[in-house]
């Protein structure tokens, strides 16, 4: 298979202009004779089906939750990134596109993300326009703060709830197509499948979730934006809902599967409790400026941390990374976190905690200015933990955030099956092997909002006059594999419910294939898997019918997928020996312990494909190639 | 600790209802409520009865999908929490609690604790938006905002949409929602624009829907999990006065379809 990646040609600061030249047009008064459907409401699906029906095409959109504004793009607290050099610092286009790339550990595709940068402006404008009220100096313009992995201020934000304002301003653009009849959108409708015919994606398979109906519905292209696939560790910081379905299924019908070993790992979360915990919590990186971490020097110490002296505290990060300390970037400070922890010094009932200090910082500035810099994320962890952060230290634990892998996506953000577009988190292309603070958001808007809108057009105006509809051959026949599906989860009435499954398998894909990973360990999981697999297949219990609001059923549905895509996970983990970004692999570091990068064998994208029900998928690789910049180790020592 | 729950349950949308009792064993103080819940479902899967039915999402107090009445209180009696962040400590080993869904005639219930909230995504249609296309915004600085005004405008801006301030209304009002949504705006420059427009349309829909009116109860402010205040509604009956003033005078804001 060859891998077209259809970046242009020419110097890379003129590739977007050159490219939206050269691409096809559709003529306004023609462009309603398409259709597109849309998988996914958050900030990329949801700027996407607005966008693309504000240019005049019919645009269905679907989302699992019962209102588009409800996808998790909505949790994102800290801000987004752009270009915009309001503070007069050094930003520019080139600083943004260096340091996502350096970030991303020189495992993303350079165009794709200098384009990134170059749209994050426009975003900030847009939302301005739409009425996000982001923060804003006393002069009245806009305020930026700073994040990690960059050193100027670039990141605006919305209070702590910077994605519920952008999603909320996608959603109301999204809502006013709706209300002028050129979106139809369809709430609580999972998609169950991707319809392929003749080699082009032409619709998909969706089960209605309070009918329970599942019907098909037919487009001249597909958008998938339907997220990532943290949950297949169980515990995550994802919604309950998140899942890997879409993606996964159109996998399946053909779609390469990019780079799923890399996955991030947050290191400021509220630690677990016990075996009934259902999700994480994420604490914002920007307690990290204030915040200083430790653990006891002696293992297993049970005293309050309050009366451990100063010279029985081992302030590991200040100790390890003296020029960066407690703002190391995100897979550093996990790693560093697991690594005490493993050794038995972490604090806690389970030991599974280090401990976020702001004893110092209270002493430096006063109680009063931290509540004011941090008082909701404080009473957050009061609420969930029980415990004042004020005058006990926080305990945290690094947790499964986001993911940078997905499916592989062309220039034009079209996947390997023609007319299958995938956008946000859902796709591999700007992240590399790990994403920095306030860059997912800037992501997902620049696909919906800057960039499908005028690639989509091109293929349509290639492919898309080839019409189909549902009574097709194709349709049938996945729609009666999804009902088959249904109802074999049905029938099984074994005796273990969905989530026990769901809690083995995130327990062990934790264990081997987390924050660091190992030959002889993915191994394990990749035995254990199919296992589990096995397991499900027999001896799970999905209460009630099909015909109804069904939520074991719905859950079962996304842990069949899971069974199988952890597989592929690990595989493509256990392929790349190296470590990059947040995939640590432990044979594959410096002497001091830090990720070994190997750009002479693996300076390249994995993309998998897949070969049928127990083969082995096979390995495609697109060769990174840069042009403008010097591969170089990170050290932030 | 052990609880005795009395649940509604409800087959299905036509189904008439009941509350049934349900004995919740093995409870935690660190468990969230929503995660007592995911016990009891699991033990009421191991004895093959249905688990019951509730939303829920993000779990982090912030996609608003989370809706259910404890002891008559919507989203507990824990101020400016969600359910899914409302913790077992708060509870006594013993206690029976009472867990309903949302109730209001614009909410059908469709199973158990699941209500169908679509209503106010209606009412979002009818005008929650500034009608801006994407591409051609100006620069978004050029218009400077006082940081009082956008501060005022991201309180009311934090509405999660979860509907509790309707099951809290003796009226079933949403005006709560709708204020919070037409404050955002109207504090801002861009939302001034399309402001008679747009109050117009999202009242004219609110009371379509079949959502009561405010007779100020002040339920709504203390029940909402972002502490969204009545205020508001203040502010939306001001901007909904100066709509009907424009439109007597002759320009009628019936004709507007946010195009």
């Amino acid at each position: 298979m060859k891998l077209e990646s259809k970046v242009p040609s020419g110097p890379l600061a003129d590739k977007w202009d050159k490219h939206i030249f050269d691409l096809k047009l559709i003529n306004p008064a023609n462009k309603r004779k398409y259709s597109v459907i849309v998988v996914g409401s958050g900030l990329a699906g949801a700027s996407a089906a607005a966008s693309l029906a504000e240019l005049g095409y019919n645009v269905s959109c679907f989302c699992y939750q019962d209102s588009p504004r409800r996808a998790h793009s909505i949790a994102a607290q800290g801000g987004i990134n752009a270009a915009k050099n309001y503070q007069n610092d050094g930003d520019s286009v080139y600083r943004l596109f260096y340091d996502t790339i350096k970030g991303g550990d020189f495992r993303s595709r350079e165009a794709n993300v200098y384009r990134l940068a170059q749209v994050s402006a426009a975003i900030i404008d847009q939302c301005v326009a739409q009425g996000v009220p982001f923060g804003r100096e006393y002069g009245g313009l806009l305020a930026n703060r700073s994040f990690g992995g960059a050193q100027v201020s670039r990141t605006f934000y919305a209070r702590g709830q910077t994605g519920q304002q952008l999603l909320l301003g996608a959603y109301s653009a999204l809502s006013r197509q709706i209300g002028l009849g050129t979106v139809k959108m369809y709430n609580r409708s999972e998609m169950l499948d991707l319809v392929v015919v003749d080699g082009h994606a032409k619709g998909i398979v969706v089960r209605d979730m309070i009918s329970g109906k599942i019907s098909s519905y037919a487009a001249d292209a597909v958008i998938l934006a339907t997220g990532g696939y943290a949950n297949v560790f169980y515990l995550s910081t994802n919604a309950k809902g998140c899942n890997v379905t879409a993606i996964y299924r159109a996998h399946k019908k053909g779609a390469l599967f990019a780079n799923p070993c890399y996955t991030q790992i947050h290191p400021t979360c509220i630690p677990v409790t016990g075996d009934y915990q259902s999700k994480l919590t994420l604490m914002s990186e920007s307690l990290r400026n204030d915040g200083r971490i430790w653990v006891p020097k002696t293992k297993g110490d049970k005293r309050n941390p309050n009366s451990i002296p100063e010279n029985e505290r081992d302030y590991y990060l200040e100790r390890k990374y003296p020029a960066y300390g407690n703002l190391a970037p995100r897979d550093i400070s996990s790693r560093s976190a697991k690594e005490a922890c493993d050794a038995g010094y972490g604090v806690g009932e389970t030991g599974k905690g280090v401990y976020l200090d702001f004893t110092d910082a209270f002493n430096r500035v006063g109680k009063a200015v931290i509540a004011e810099r941090y008082g909701n994320l404080f009473e957050m962890y009061e609420r969930i933990t029980g415990e004042d952060p004020y005058s006990v230290p926080m305990r945290i634990y690094p947790a499964p955030h986001y993911t940078m892998g997905g499916l592989w996506v062309d220039y034009n953000l079209m996947s390997n099956v023609p007319g299958l577009h995938v956008l946000g988190e859902a796709n591999f292309s700007d992240h590399g092997a790990n994403r920095l603070g306030a860059s997912a958001l800037m992501q997902g808007l620049a696909d919906g909002y800057f960039v499908i809108p005028y690639t989509i057009g091109d293929y349509l105006a290639n492919h898309g006059k080839v019409k189909v509809n549902t009574d097709h051959a194709e349709f049938r026949k996945a729609e009666a594999e999804a009902v088959d599906r249904t109802k074999k989860m049905l029938s099984i009435k074994g005796k273990r419910s969905v989530d026990s499954i769901h809690k083995e398998l995130g327990h062990v894909m934790w264990e081997y294939c987390g924050m660091g990973r190992n030959e002889a360990g993915l191994k394990t999981a990749l035995k254990r898997i199919p296992e589990i697999r096995d397991e499900f297949w027999k001896n799970v219990t999905v209460l009630g019918s099909g015909e109804e609001i069904n939520h074991s059923l719905e859950k079962a549905g996304r842990l069949a997928d899971f069974l199988e895509f952890a597989e592929l996970m690990c595989t493509d983990a256990l392929n790349r020996n190296e470590s990059c970004g947040g995939h640590f692999r432990e044979e594959y570091q410096t002497p001091e312990g830090e990720a070994q990068r190997n750009d002479q064998d693996y300076c390249f994208v994995s993309c998998w494909e897949y070969k049928g029900p127990g083969a082995a998928p096979e390995l495609h690789k697109e060769p990174l190639t840069f042009e403008s910049i010097h591969l170089a180790q990170r050290s932030y020592k | 600790m052990k609880l005795t729950l009395h649940v509604w349950r409800q087959k299905s949308r036509d189904d008439k209802g009941r509350l049934e009792i349900i004995e919740a064993n093995n409870v935690s103080t660190h468990m969230s409520f929503l995660e007592m819940l995911d016990v009891v479902n699991e033990d009421l899967i191991a004895k093959g009865i249905d688990p019951i039915h509730f939303d829920h999402d993000c779990r982090e107090g912030i996609c608003g999908m989370c809706s259910m009445v404890i002891n008559g209180v919507a989203h507990g009696h824990q101020k400016g929490t969600t359910v899914c962040q409302l913790h077992m400590r708060y509870f006594n080993d013993g206690d029976h609690i009472f867990i309903e869904p949302w109730r209001a005639k614009a909410f059908p219930i469709l199973k158990d604790l699941v209500v169908d909230r679509s209503a106010l995504d209606r009412i979002m249609r009818a005008g929650g938006f500034i009608s801006v296309r994407t591409g051609g915004a100006p620069d978004g600085n050029a218009i400077p905002i006082p940081k009082d005004d956008a501060e005022k405008s991201m309180d009311a801006a934090a509405c999660i949409g979860c509907g509790a301030c309707v099951a809290a209304c003796p009226n079933a009002s949403a005006m709560l929602f709708v204020a919070a949504k037409v404050s955002q705006f109207a504090y801002l420059p861009q939302g001034r624009v399309e402001r008679e427009k747009r109050v117009s349309a999202m009242v004219a829909q609110m009371d379509a829907e079949g959502f009561g009116s405010c007779t100020n109860h002040y339920e709504c402010e203390a029940v909402c999990p972002k502490e969204i205040p009545a205020s508001m509604i203040a502010k939306m009956n001001r901007e909904y006065c100066r709509a009907l003033k424009k439109e007597t005078c002759g320009e009628s804001a019936k004709s507007w379809a946010g195009a």
